[in-house]
């Protein structure tokens, strides 16, 4: 069913739309940001400065963003996601060209009054595209090969723009979401399966090529993951980090040490304590119960958000929501695999936690589609 | 339409599969994630706990306060100062480092250079680490920057103990130094204490402070504290006081020491000075000397290269370290073999001619002329040296050295000093050994005056005569206690000779220095409670050919200084009650009478007063300079400072 065949009059309008937002899901959301406001402020040393004062009004102003685009009815997004996707790819290739070099990596563009990280918008453009492009595309074509490479290439474009950069953790989040909007969309398994046996090959092709002319990806990512499969053969170079990071999630215990009292975050053994490895500090001060519970958090909105995938009625806003939730879980599966040593260290944020705007902003933007698409649904 | 709707009702079955999939993949990995905090935080838990506890935790050393050393009467040899010095944090100095550095030195004088290190080393080191700006400063300069605290930010003022030997020179060869411990010294210890890694920490180098190492240095201390990343104290956790050193008590008096040090002058002369009864050594002093408070603060090469080029081994303890052939001070040896094994009667008399033949060889009496007939005193008395190569020719070396080795020759007597040796009574096997010869006569010939392959410090031969004084088995003894508790003492039993051949020998030896022909007469004490019993003796250092001895033998001051004859004495006093053996040898200060016997003359006396003695005990000929050298010494030589018992 498409939008057009909606009867308008039994979606919601004006300022009656705040009562059908998804309440719930919106409670989890502001749960999750006060936990990391909690630990800024705890790895601070007990301050709301420099980082949870900060990190507040980018909530504040997140949330504002994230009623604003819930407000406008998800067939405008969709009408935009073509433009929403160009633009993205745009600022992709500008960085490439204007971006400032900041930690080894071109991310980011400045803007004078804000750091843009064209990355960070992509991971939302790109499913929304992938998602428009399967609400348009007629139902028999989704498994035929010229309308299966479309897709693919749409995804692989900003992929490799993002690897470029390089920044392999986006790149990685926004292949997973692209590709898992596509698996929703219903292109046949074989795709699947042949596209995980391309990557088992590929991987073994990056771990062949190394020393070589033609290596793969970078000398420090390949470190890391080194420093990933055994953390103790450099224990004072790259896997000092994760061992101490590991020291900090594992002397929690159950109960954790209390607030404000985990040694490693406040003695700073423990590295990027408030950005990549704040569920450390969470986890030691609050122990197992206090890490178990944030996990349950995130999965409580992975849950929500399937059901409210599962209640729209057209192709967009459900391949939408459960491609923005696909990038949500990714987010935070990956940072929380990363920092509990099952994964290299590739410099994914947990979401609403960890300080930092842009991914911040850019997840609360990609709720309000979610929001967008579950006002105006048809009921 | 049908059709389409058809199509749609697939698509929104398949999707709703899909999703349901996906989701339940998605549960999959984050039940995965749950497990994995599970086992990390609750069945590794434990180990992590003590991983972050250690990263945590450091624990300091603190040095304990070294045991000090006093003499037997309690006065200060070794002990602790306080040591003033004025560090400097960066960090805490604010902007402007150069300026808090130049207000500093406005208060206290600190050579431009100092600064200008102190600088670079702030700027190098990280922000929190205190750098030394001046050390070793004055307290009123401490007091100075204390008060102007407000002003020198990042400055604090420092209290530290520093080794002090406020008797200098005088001990030295006793007691040693400390200096800071070198990779060399941990080199040599299997597991050495952690304390020896502590920067700045010091230990015993030579000496007592080296052989009581243990005794001394104390038990470290710990402080607790918890630390960050960087290292740096966030506060102290917790800590343990360490144990101090146990206190030494030496059994040497330091003002007879200083005495004996003065006595010696520049010569390069060793004194010993026992206590016949206990074997306590009242004295042991080596010239000359050097300061050790020198090598505590850091000597200057070119001191250091002033003491090692020094001629006269200022450096070398010659107490113990120096063997000498103790010439006619052995005579004893020789003749009290004799006595005990019966070859000679007191009264007996052997014919000097002076000089007798072995094997086609001249052995010389150190009189060309001869002394005729002599018996045991005659000899001992005038020191001929034919009687004894004729008594050792009936004895043989094996009894010869035997002898030695009962009375303190060739033993290594176990005190706490640096590189005590043992010297030699040698034997046939010896000589075997050390240079594949055999034994010949000739050699017997010369031990028996003491000479050839005979070796013995001034320690052995003070210990000689303490026997020889009291037939017992004298054990001389330098540490009277430690940590309070004494020391056992070194009156040993009996030696089991003939009290007749002892009191014969030392009758002879009352003439060598109170006889007017003996050897020592010019050095005799007056005094009749104190009268002393002695033996001359001048060992040579080279060899005097025949051709030489038709020529005229060469007179000792017309030799270079190092080719010259030792100068040594030995004796005891009083006569009738030893209390005192004395050893003195000048190295290559010529005949034992002139250069040794008036040394050892004079420190017996002032052991015997405990302090200056009346010139009356003196020859009236020595009075004049015996006057002026104890005006000389109250005017140089502030007496040692009231008995201090307490820690510093």
């Amino acid at each position: 069913m498409s939008y057009l065949e909606y009867t308008v009059k039994s979606v919601p309008s004006g300022p009656r739309k705040i009562l059908f937002l998804n309440w719930p899901l919106i409670i989890l959301l502001c749960a999750v940001a006060s936990v990391g406001l909690m630990m800024l402020y705890s790895v601070a040393g007990g301050d709301f400065s420099p980082w949870a004062a900060a990190q507040m009004k980018r909530f504040g102003l997140g949330i504002t963003a994230m009623v604003i685009v819930a407000m406008v009815p998800i067939w405008f997004w969709r009408n935009v996601s073509a433009v929403g996707y160009g633009v993205s790819l745009i600022l992709l290739i500008l960085v490439e060209l204007i971006g400032s070099i900041k930690m080894g990596a071109q991310r980011w563009i400045d803007l004078g009054f804000m750091q843009l990280q064209p990355s960070e918008l992509a991971k939302i453009t790109v499913v929304m595209f992938i998602a428009a492009y399967y609400d348009w595309l007629p139902a028999r074509k989704t498994s035929h090969p010229l309308w299966v490479a479309i897709p693919v290439a749409l995804i692989l474009l900003p992929t490799f723009l993002v690897l470029k950069q390089p920044d392999l953790g986006t790149s990685i989040l926004i292949l997973t979401a692209g590709g898992a909007v596509m698996f929703l969309a219903g292109v046949h398994w074989a795709y699947f399966a042949a596209v995980i046996a391309a990557a088992v090959g590929l991987v073994t092709a990056v771990f062949k090529s190394r020393g070589t002319a033609w290596q793969l990806i970078q000398d420090y990512q390949f470190r890391r993951i080194d420093t990933f499969l055994d953390p103790t053969s450099d224990p004072l170079g790259a896997g000092y980090h994760i061992t101490q990071a590991k020291i900090a999630m594992g002397s929690g215990g159950w109960g954790g040490k209390g607030f404000m009292q985990g040694t490693q975050s406040r003695l700073n053994f423990l590295p990027e304590k408030h950005t990549d490895f704040i569920f450390n500090t969470l986890a030691e001060e609050f122990g197992f119960i206090g890490a178990f519970s944030l996990l349950s958090l995130y999965a409580l909105i992975i849950v929500f958000c399937i059901i409210a995938a599962l209640n729209m009625k057209d192709r967009f806003s459900s391949l939408l929501t459960l491609g923005i939730a696909m990038t949500f879980f990714l987010f935070f599966a990956v940072n929380m695999a990363m920092v509990m040593g099952m994964a290299p260290v590739v410099g994914v944020p947990l979401p609403l936690v960890s300080y930092g705007g842009s991914a911040m902003l850019v997840l609360l933007i990609g709720f309000g589609l979610i929001q967008s698409a579950h006002i105006h649904k048809p009921r | 339409m049908r059709r389409k709707e058809q199509e749609a009702t697939d698509l929104s079955r398949r999707f709703s599969r899909r999703a349901l999939f996906l989701g339940g993949a998605q549960m999959a990995l984050i039940a995965g994630l749950g497990l994995r905090m599970r086992w990390m935080q609750i069945e590794q838990a434990d180990e992590f706990r003590l991983l972050a506890e250690e990263n945590r935790i450091n624990i300091r050393l603190l040095p304990p306060a070294r045991g000090q050393v006093f003499d037997r009467n309690g006065a200060p040899v070794a002990v602790n100062e306080p040591s003033y010095r004025i560090t400097m944090v960066r960090e805490e100095a604010g902007k402007d480092v150069e300026l808090v550095l130049r207000r500093l030195s406005a208060i206290v004088e600190i050579p431009e250079e100092d600064l200008a290190d102190a600088l670079k080393e702030m700027k190098s080191r990280r922000g929190d680490t205190p750098v030394t700006v001046a050390d070793r400063v004055s307290w009123d300069a401490l007091s100075r920057v204390a008060v102007n605290a407000p002003a020198l930010p990042g400055v604090t003022p420092e209290v530290g103990l520093s080794r002090n030997y406020p008797l200098g020179a005088d001990f030295v060869h006793v007691v040693g130094y400390v200096g800071p411990v070198s990779d060399y010294d941990l080199d040599k210890i299997e597991d050495p204490d952690r304390l020896l890694l502590l920067p700045r920490f010091q230990i015993g180098k030579v000496g007592l402070e080296a052989k009581l190492e243990d005794d001394l240095r104390g038990k470290a201390g710990t402080l607790r504290v918890e630390v960050n990343a960087a290292g740096r104290v966030m506060r102290e956790l917790g800590r343990v006081e360490g144990q101090p050193g146990t206190d030494v008590q030496l059994t040497v008096d330091a003002g007879l020491q200083g005495y004996c040090e003065a006595r010696l002058g520049q010569e390069s002369a060793a004194a010993v000075v026992i206590d016949t009864d206990t074997g306590d050594i009242m004295a042991i002093a080596s010239a000359p000397s050097f300061d050790p408070n020198l090598f505590v603060r850091g000597i200057s090469v070119a001191d250091y290269k002033a003491l090692t080029d020094n001629e006269y081994r200022p450096l070398s303890s010659k107490t113990v370290q120096g063997l000498y052939p103790p010439g006619s001070t052995f005579k004893m040896v020789t003749a009290l073999a004799a006595l005990e094994e019966g070859i000679i009667g007191a009264d007996e008399t052997v014919y000097c001619p002076g000089h007798i033949e072995v094997s086609n060889r001249k052995f010389h009496c150190w009189k060309g002329s001869g002394h005729g007939n002599v018996n045991l005193e005659t000899s001992l008395r005038e020191s001929c040296d034919v009687y004894y190569y004729d008594l050792a020719l009936k004895l043989g070396i094996e009894k010869l050295s035997a002898m030695a080795e009962r009375l303190g020759i060739g033993v290594r007597f176990d005190l706490p000093m640096s590189a005590v040796a043992r010297g030699r009574a040698p034997t046939r096997e010896w000589k075997k050994g050390a240079f594949g010869k055999d034994w010949v006569i000739g050699d017997t010939v010369n031990a028996s005056i003491g000479q050839g392959f005979v070796a013995a410090s001034p320690l052995q031969l003070a210990v000689m005569t303490a026997r020889l004084a009291t037939g017992r088995a004298v054990m001389p003894r330098l540490v009277k206690s430690i940590d309070g508790v004494e020391q056992p003492s070194g009156r040993g039993p009996e030696l089991g000779f003939n009290e007749n051949n002892l009191r014969m020998i030392r009758r002879a030896m009352y003439a060598v220095s109170n006889h007017t022909r003996g050897t020592a007469y010019g050095s005799r004490i007056l005094d009749d409670a104190f009268r002393m019993a002695g033996k001359t003796g001048t060992s040579q250092v080279r060899n005097i050919t025949e051709e030489e001895r038709r020529r005229g033998v060469t007179r000792n001051e017309d030799l270079p200084w190092n080719r010259r004859d030792h100068a040594l004495f030995v004796n005891f006093a009083p006569y009738d009650a030893p209390k005192y053996a004395v050893c003195v040898v000048v190295e290559h200060g010529g005949g034992g009478s002139a250069a040794a016997a008036p040394i050892a003359r004079d420190i017996t006396l002032q052991a015997l007063f405990g302090g200056d003695p009346p010139l009356t005990a003196y020859p009236e000929k020595d009075r004049g300079r015996i006057k002026a050298l104890q005006e000389r010494l109250k005017r140089e030589r502030p007496q040692p400072s009231e008995p201090d018992r307490g820690r510093a």
